[in-house]
C-alpha cells in the first residue's frame, strides 16, 4: 500500500511531463524542415513602437520559421542605449534622432500622427494652439471663449504613458501633470466614441483613426493645426505638425537578418499591419 | 471474495485521495504564485518609494513619480457600495416576487429573463452606457461619464448575481417553516419579513458578497463609462477612475516603476477581495454560533 502512494504521484507527474515534453517538440521538428534563414534577432525601445514592431516580427517569423524575434519595450532612450552597446540588434525609438545621435543609423518603418477632434455639431472651426493649451489647462472652460456656444467644455484626455498624450503634450509644450481632463480614455476608439457622443467634448486621437471614422460617418471633425488639414497624406508628406517618425536604428549599417528584417518592416507587405495600428506608412 | 473486494475498493481510495490532494495542491498553489509574482514585481518600488507614498502623493503621475492611489481606491469603493446598496433590495425582492407573488410560469419565465441578463458579457455594458447611457447623463448634468453611470451599468451587471442566488436560497428554505407561519395565520408578507428572509440569511449573504466581489473587479464596463479621472468625487456626476480601470487603461504603455506601480494596484486590489472574503467568514460564523 506504501508503494502505491509513491507511486501514484509519481505516474502522474511523468505522464505530465511526456505529455508536456509532446507539446514543446512538435514546432521544433517544423522548424527543421523549413528555409535556410536562421537566427535570433532581439529588439528594444519605445513602447509605441513596440506593438507595430511585434506585429511585423510575427509575420516575419510565420514567413520565416527558423527565426526568432524578440522584441521587449522599454522606452525611445532605451533603444538608443541598447543598440549602441550592442544589447539589441535594432532599437525602437519613437521620434527622429538627435544631434548626438547621429552615430547610429535609422529606419522610418512608420509616421504617427495625433489630431484634434470636435463633435461634428460643433460651430467651431479652428483652434489656436495658445487656445488649445488654455483649453487642456482649464483657463479656458466654456465654448463661448473661442467663438463656440455657450456651453462647458469637456476634455478629453489620454491615459498616462500613451503615446498619443506623449506626443500631444510635447508638441503644446504641455506636462501630463498640468492636463485637467473631465474624461480619460484608453485607447483611440474610446477617444471617438467619447467625442462623438457628446457636442461639446474635446479630444485627441491617433490620425489614422480619425480619418477613418470621420470618412466613414462617425459625427467628430478633425482640426487644423497651424492651417494645415489634419489628414494621412500630410502626415506622410511631412507637412502636419503634430508628427514623428517611428524608426528602428542600428549601430553600424545592418547586415545579415538584420538588414533582412529592416527592409521587410519597410515593404509593402506590411502595410496593411501599420495602417490597423493607426499609424501611417512611411514610404 | 470479500475480502479481494474491499482491498481493491480500497486501493480505489486511495487513489482518489491522491488525485484529490494533488488537484487541490495545485488550485492552492496558483493563488500562491499570484500573490507572489504581485509582490515579487511590486517591491522593487516598495524599496524605492516606501509605502506611505501610495497614500500621501500629492496625485497619481506615475511618469513623474508621483503614486497617490487613494482616488482610485476611494472610486472602486464608492462605486462597489453603490451599486451593491441598489442591486440588492432588488434583487432579493424580485426573488421574493418570483416565489410569493407570480404564478409559477411567469416565474419561470422571469427566472431565464434573469439568468439571459447574467450571460450578457461585460463589455456589452459598458458599450450600451458609452453610447446610451452617458451621453444621456451629460444632457442632464455635463460632462456625462461619471460615477452614476458607473453605478447604474454596475447595478445592471450584478443585479442578476443577486437575483438568482437569492432565488435559490429562498428555495431551500424548509417548507415545514412557511406551512408553520401558514397555520399561524400570518400574511404573506409577515411570513417573508418575519419566517423566510431570516432562514435564508446565509444565502442571502453569500449573494452579497458574490455581487460586491464581481463589482470590484469588474473592469471594462466600468472604464467605458465612468471617466476615469484620478479624483475623488464630489458629486455623482464627476468622473472616477477604479483601480481596475487604472490597470488596464495605462498597462500597455507602462514601463519600469509605472509598471510596478500597477502592480501595487493590483496588490491592493487583492488586499480588498482578501477583507471580502474575511467579513463573509465572520458573518457566517455569527450565523452558526
Amino acid at each position: 500500500m506504501k508503494k502505491l502512494q509513491t507511486l501514484v504521484p509519481l505516474s502522474i507527474g511523468l505522464t505530465a511531463c511526456f505529455w508536456l515534453q509532446s507539446c514543446s517538440s512538435s514546432p521544433q521538428a517544423a522548424n527543421q524542415a523549413a528555409t535556410s534563414t536562421q537566427g535570433k534577432l532581439v529588439l528594444t525601445g519605445s513602447s509605441t513602437v513596440a506593438p507595430l514592431a511585434a506585429e511585423i516580427a510575427k509575420r516575419y517569423e510565420s514567413e520565416h520559421p527558423g527565426v526568432r524575434i524578440d522584441v521587449q519595450s522599454g522606452g525611445s532612450s532605451r533603444g538608443i542605449a541598447d543598440a549602441r552597446q550592442g544589447v539589441a540588434d535594432i532599437g525602437m525609438v519613437s521620434r527622429a534622432l538627435k544631434e548626438n545621435e547621429q552615430d547610429l543609423q535609422a529606419f522610418a518603418i512608420a509616421k504617427d500622427g495625433v489630431s484634434v477632434i470636435l463633435h461634428q455639431a460643433n460651430p467651431v472651426q479652428q483652434l489656436s494652439d495658445q487656445q488649445i493649451v488654455d483649453i487642456y489647462t482649464k483657463k479656458i472652460t466654456n465654448w463661448q471663449a473661442v467663438g463656440g456656444k455657450n456651453a462647458p467644455i469637456t476634455v478629453v484626455n489620454k491615459a498616462e504613458g500613451r503615446s498619443t498624450l506623449e506626443l500631444f503634450a510635447h508638441y503644446f509644450k504641455l506636462e501630463p501633470k498640468d492636463i485637467k481632463a473631465d474624461v480619460v480614455i484608453g485607447d483611440n476608439e474610446q477617444g471617438i466614441k467619447t467625442v462623438a457622443g457628446n457636442p461639446n467634448a474635446i479630444g485627441y486621437v491617433s490620425i489614422g483613426s480619425a480619418e477613418y471614422n470621420a470618412t466613414h460617418g462617425t459625427p467628430i471633425k478633425l482640426l487644423p493645426v497651424k492651417g494645415v488639414a489634419a489628414s494621412i497624406a500630410n502626415v506622410a508628406s511631412e507637412k502636419f505638425p503634430i508628427s514623428r517618425p517611428l524608426n528602428l536604428v542600428t549601430k553600424t549599417a545592418p547586415t545579415g537578418l538584420q538588414k533582412d528584417f529592416i527592409e521587410f518592416a519597410r515593404s509593402q507587405g506590411v502595410q496593411d499591419i501599420v495602417k490597423q495600428q493607426y499609424f501611417v506608412p512611411a514610404t | 471474495m470479500l475480502n479481494s473486494n474491499t482491498s481493491s475498493q480500497r486501493r480505489n481510495e486511495t487513489l482518489l485521495l491522491w488525485l484529490l490532494r494533488g488537484l487541490a495542491l495545485i488550485s492552492g498553489a496558483i493563488i500562491l504564485l499570484i500573490l507572489f509574482f504581485l509582490i515579487w514585481e511590486a517591491i522593487p518600488l516598495f524599496q524605492q518609494v516606501g509605502l506611505s507614498r501610495f497614500f500621501t502623493d500629492p496625485s497619481w503621475h506615475p511618469a513623474s513619480n508621483e503614486f497617490n492611489l487613494t482616488p482610485m481606491l476611494a472610486g472602486t469603493l464608492l462605486v462597489t457600495a453603490a451599486s451593491v446598496l441598489i442591486a440588492t433590495p432588488l434583487g432579493i425582492l424580485s426573488a421574493v416576487f418570483c416565489h410569493y407573488y407570480t404564478p409559477p410560469a411567469i416565474a419561470q419565465l422571469y427566472r431565464r429573463l434573469i439568468e439571459l441578463l447574467a450571460g450578457i458579457p461585460s463589455v456589452v455594458y459598458g458599450f450600451w452606457g458609452l453610447v446610451v447611457l452617458v451621453p444621456l447623463i451629460n444632457r442632464i448634468h455635463p460632462p456625462g461619464p461619471s460615477l452614476l453611470a458607473g453605478t447604474l451599468i454596475l447595478t445592471l451587471m450584478i443585479l442578476p448575481t443577486i437575483a438568482l442566488v437569492s432565488d435559490a436560497s429562498l428555495a431551500s428554505v424548509a417548507p415545514e417553516y412557511i406551512k408553520g407561519a401558514a397555520a399561524l395565520g400570518l400574511g404573506r408578507w409577515a411570513m417573508i419579513r418575519g419566517v423566510v428572509l431570516p432562514a435564508a440569511r446565509s444565502g442571502l449573504i453569500t449573494g452579497v458578497i458574490l455581487e460586491t466581489g464581481r463589482a470590484i473587479g469588474e473592469t471594462m464596463a466600468v472604464l467605458m463609462v465612468c471617466g476615469n479621472v484620478v479624483q475623488v468625487p464630489h458629486s455623482l456626476f464627476d468622473p472616477v477612475r477604479t483601480l481596475t480601470a487604472n490597470i488596464a487603461l495605462e498597462m500597455a504603455y507602462a514601463v519600469d516603476n509605472h509598471r510596478a506601480a500597477l502592480f501595487v494596484s493590483g496588490l491592493v486590489l487583492m488586499g480588498l477581495i482578501a477583507l471580502l472574503v474575511a467579513i463573509a467568514e465572520l458573518l457566517n460564523r455569527g450565523q452558526y454560533d
